[in-house]
């Protein structure tokens, strides 16, 4: 429509509040008189709780309350349920658990919540919290989904055999055997995806208050959520045991989340607490350490994978055996990962019979959840990892056995064996554009030049597929009286820059210029309902239901815009921001019409005085965004480093809202991606249970000079099961990235004898791997 | 962690054990020791103060000495609960034998760390530790070399060691003392004058420092009764 209308790419309004300070985060907001919250986390990973000793905390100085689990159970406070099981969509049963908010007996993991204490100020209650004297009766541990299993592994969960919750199945098992018993050849890995924290910039932190209004009590919680509803109905429903109208949550700016932070922790349920219990505002902020040890964690899942191939290439079984950690508790939403790990596997290939199976298994481990890509990402891993050995098997090569697999345009729309239905996609278009924006076949000159310097050189492209946007939403529309609008979002945004794209959806729909329109989200008092922003959600259900609501304001203007164009009702047509008058050249704007609402005396239009709608998108059916990575890689056999020379990726994103936006997203998953690929891992003693890398001095994150100049290019292929044509663009990045990377890396060792590397693909492993290789090939000789 | 090592002191067993059993003499020898005493026999307390990169920090350990079988063989056993810091445990098997040109002292740790210590730089510990024994070995076989029993007292200032009795040794069972961090003694630590951005800065800079210094004085300790 105009410079800032659908598929612009205009600069995000809210950049310029976060880039000059400006951001308001749960960590800005004051209040007077407000006291500090430390909460002491368990050192042993499985334990019985025999003793706490608060007397010398108690007598520290500032102190105002030191806080147990006991008193917890006594005040009849609950704790965290799973945010779904299996069975609530119809799948099987599992063993739940209820994590508390303070553990009163027995701790599963390192950073199980202990006692909470509160002080005058931070100081003081870190002070007081090393004075608490807690005592353990340790237990024997478990920290891999693995080892769980083991039949001589200890129990986690008493009642819970095997350490198993449940087990999830896709597939025909039968109809998979028989491909395999008439396949050509068989590719096998058994594969590891790595334990990962997200490190949201802005770490988790809360603030809890309780006033009495009206006579009644009122809890209101400040949280660094991406959820603030979700977070209202589980600590009002499972810990707090209070009608929803006596919690108001508010998640102002957040500073990242990836699915972390999408449900609520037992910090926010403490503050809570604590401030009833003091009358005072109580506040928590975690630090790094403290993110790392406390904050779910994402994948952390072992894999046996097989597939099967016919002589001519073609993709014929897959069978996999997965073992995805829980960690101690059923956390948050740490069903959708496992779910989409397996729903997600048949990737973008035609693969005729799949078995694939996971366990949901208890560990000594922080809870994991969903982290982006949740579960797309290891199905994308096991796929990639598989087809790459496969090219090299057959002799067919990365490209060629990608190409005699992908699913043809013309099969669309493409029901998998798991249960999705692709609407739409040019998956070998993707592939085709992505090879020749890379140059592939211009490798041969790069690898001999890496050669000259004493560097190895490999390549790879991986294919990849999502399933973007889940459950339903709601979005409000609250015109003012001078026409401007209010966007009301139901969901959340928290770097995925909503204020820009939702402004530029209305202004193009409606005609409201940009400054009149205002972005309003994360407060259960502002926004009716929402659900939040996770699984790359917000393109579809918001553009959906802003959709929805434009079209009822456009449809209740309609008459009073009739009205003061002097025609009848179904004489006025609507476009650019004007209502006309058929067939003539007479206009009213429907910000003029608008104020029409606002009429002094009686009911204006007829209608109701003021204008607001609502418009609600089902979320039916996901869309699948898709596309194309290839990496260049050089490998320095004298360090072991890797050096990520040409990234290129062609996404088809659907209906881009802001391209620049979508490159901007992409790039980010990218650089998530290749973290998981190259540095990060969180770590558990095997034997204790004790973490590992609970600083940035011990968790590897990825640097700037790691990360490559990304080539990006954006296709659009509208997406045909909602009105925008748009689909997700959050978590792609970090989908495809992982297996990118090590496929390219195994590329540039294969020479050298090395054939399997498990991430992260540090310069330690690497040069184990080369170092192990040439000692393994001079040994026969 | 496992760490096993050994060291060759020119001189006689009874005198090595004599001076691995004197306080005066270990304090000498582990870098920064501040006070070394015996509560009883069998039972130790420690305060070092370490210098790492800008972080000065004075820690106090305890330990208790098991299986003696003077002067060839004991178990030293020690363990430190730093509150919110976290945990240390362990042992080290150590053992003296006489040899043509000295006495043997060969050592075998193992220990166990939890919590924040084991959180935060636990990569790092064992090469720091290595490091930290070798420093209090070359200066332990350095007084040993140089004396004779009685000079040892005299070196120490101290009365001589009193002689470990060759019976049952009732022992305590060990108390444990929090790791104060940064100052030193008293729990709880009064409260911190320092301004909160230089707080902030500690705690998220240089605690690992610290707590790499913490588990050092811990294995010092614990090498130094060797």
């Amino acid at each position: 429509m105009s410079g800032f209308g659908i598929g612009q790419a205009v600069r995000r309004r809210e950049d310029h509040r976060f880039l000059t300070g400006a951001g308001s985060y749960v960590g800005d907001i004051t209040r007077a008189r407000a006291a500090h919250m430390c909460v002491i986390y368990s050192d042993q990973a499985h334990a019985d709780i025999v003793r706490i000793g608060v007397k010398a905390a108690l007598e520290s100085p500032g102190v105002l309350a030191v806080l147990t689990g006991q008193d917890a159970e006594n005040e009849g406070l609950g704790g965290l349920p799973p945010y779904f099981m299996p069975e609530d969509a119809g799948g099987p049963p599992g063993f739940r658990t209820v994590r508390p908010i303070l553990v009163p007996d027995r701790v599963r993991c390192v950073g199980d919540r202990v006692v909470a204490v509160v002080a005058e100020t931070a100081d003081q209650a870190r002070d007081a919290a090393e004075c608490v004297e807690i005592e353990y009766s340790p237990r024997p541990c478990v920290t891999t989904p693995d080892g769980a299993a083991a039949s001589d592994t200890p129990e986690i969960w008493p009642g819970c055999e095997g350490n198993r919750s449940f087990t999830l199945a896709f597939g025909d098992p039968e109809r998979t055997d028989e491909a395999f018993a008439r396949s050509a050849f068989v590719v096998q890995l058994d594969l590891r995806n790595n334990r990962l924290s997200a490190n949201s910039i802005e770490p988790r932190c809360a603030l809890g208050e309780f006033i009495i209004s009206d006579g009644e009590g009122q809890y209101i919680l400040h949280t660094s959520s991406q959820n603030p509803h979700g977070v209202r109905k589980m600590l009002a429903n499972s810990v707090l045991a209070i009608p929803e109208t006596c919690l108001r949550v508010i998640s102002p700016d957040v500073g990242g989340g990836f699915g972390m932070k999408a449900d609520p922790y037992p910090e926010d349920a403490l503050v809570l607490w604590a401030a009833r219990k003091l009358g005072r505002p109580v506040r928590w902020v975690a630090s790094r350490s403290e993110s790392l040890a406390g904050d779910n964690h994402g994948r952390d899942q072992v894999a046996s994978a097989q597939m099967a191939f016919d002589e001519n290439g073609r993709a014929i079984g897959l069978r996999v055996r997965a073992y995805h950690a829980l960690g101690a508790y059923v956390a948050s939403a740490t069903v959708a990962p496992i779910t989409f790990s397996m729903r997600m596997l048949p990737g973008v290939y035609d693969i005729s019979a799949i078995d694939v199976r996971t366990s949901a298994m208890f560990t000594n481990c922080s809870p994991t959840g969903p982290y982006r890509g949740a579960g797309r990402p290891e199905a994308c891993f096991m796929l990639e990892r598989l087809m790459d050995e496969a090219g090299r098997v057959s002799g067919l090569g990365q490209v060629e056995i990608r190409r005699r697999n992908l699913i043809a345009e013309q099969a669309l729309p493409y029901a998998t064996p798991t249960g999705l239905t692709y609407d739409s996609g040019d998956f070998a278009g993707m592939m085709e554009k992505c090879l020749e924006l890379a140059d592939w076949d211009g490798f041969a000159a790069r690898k001999q030049a890496s050669e000259g310097k004493g560097l190895f050189r490999g390549r790879a492209v991986t294919c990849y597929i999502e399933s973007a946007g889940v459950f339903n939403e709601r979005m409000e529309l609250r015109f003012d009286p001078s026409g401007g609008v209010s966007i009301l979002a139901g969901t959340h945004s928290h770097g995925q820059g909503h204020a820009t794209a939702f402004a530029q959806l209305i202004h193009d729909w409606l005609g409201i210029p940009p400054e009149q329109i205002r972005h309003v989200q994360g407060d259960t008092d502002a926004v009716t309902f929402g659900r939040g922003t996770y699984a790359a959600r917000s393109s579809m259900l918001a553009s959906t239901a802003l959709r929805a609501a434009a079209d009822e304001a456009i449809a209740r203007c309609s008459p009073m815009a009739a009205n003061i164009l002097e025609v009848d009702a179904d004489s006025v047509e609507f476009g650019e921001g004007l209502f006309r008058a058929k067939a003539t050249n007479r206009t009213v704007s429907l910000q003029q019409v608008v104020r029409g609402f606002f009429a002094p005396m009686g009911v204006p239009g007829g209608q109701s005085l003021g204008l607001s709608t609502v418009g609600t998108a089902g979320g039916e059916a996901p869309n699948f965004p898709n596309g194309a990575h290839v990496c260049e890689i050089e490998v320095d056999p004298e360090t072991g480093t890797v050096r990520i020379d040409r990234y290129t990726v062609v996404d088809d994103v659907g209906k881009a809202i802001n391209p620049m936006i979508c490159e901007g997203q992409i790039i980010g998953g990218i650089a998530q991606g290749l973290g998981q690929a190259l540095v990060e891992e969180v770590v558990y003693d095997p034997a204790t249970g004790q973490l590992l890398s609970g600083s940035f001095s011990d968790y590897g994150m990825l640097r700037t000079d790691t990360m490559p100049t990304i080539a990006a290019r954006l296709e659009e292929i509208p997406c045909k099961t909602n009105p925008v044509g748009v689909k997700g663009v959050g978590e792609s990045g970090t989908i495809a990235a992982p297996p990118t990377v090590v496929n390219a890396v195994l590329d540039a060792l294969r020479p050298l004898g090395v054939t399997d590397l498990q991430m992260p693909l540090t310069p330690a492993r690497i040069w184990s791997a080369i170092n192990g290789a040439a000692s393994r090939q001079a040994e026969p000789a | 962690m496992k760490l096993v090592g050994e060291a060759l002191i020119r001189a006689e067993r009874e005198l090595v054990w004599q001076a691995i059993n004197d306080p005066g003499i270990l304090r000498q020898c582990i870098p920064g020791c501040e006070e070394i005493t015996r509560e009883t026999p069998v039972d130790w307390v420690a305060t070092v103060v370490t210098r790492v990169g800008p972080v000065k920090a004075r820690f106090n350990g305890r330990i208790r000495l098991e299986d003696l079988e003077a002067p060839e063989s004991c178990r030293i056993v020690g363990e430190g609960s730093g509150g919110a810091a976290g945990f240390a445990k362990g042992s080290a098997l150590v053992r003296l034998a006489q040899e043509a040109e000295g006495t043997r002292l060969t050592y075998d740790v193992g220990s166990e760390i939890g919590g924040k210590l084991a959180q935060i730089g636990s990569r790092l510990i064992e090469a720091f530790a290595k490091k930290y024994a070798a420093e209090f070995f070359d200066k332990f076989a350095a007084i040993v070399e140089a004396g004779t029993a009685s000079d040892i007292s005299a070196i120490s200032g101290e009365a001589p060691v009193i002689p470990i009795p060759a019976g049952d040794v009732s022992v305590p069972a060990p108390a444990t003392r929090a790791y104060a961090l940064p100052a030193a003694g008293a729990q709880p630590r009064p409260a911190p004058t320092v301004a909160e951005s230089t707080r902030r800065w500690f705690d998220a800079q240089s605690f690992t420092i610290l707590v790499l210094a913490a588990l050092l004085v811990f294995m010092t300790v614990m090498y130094t009764l060797k």
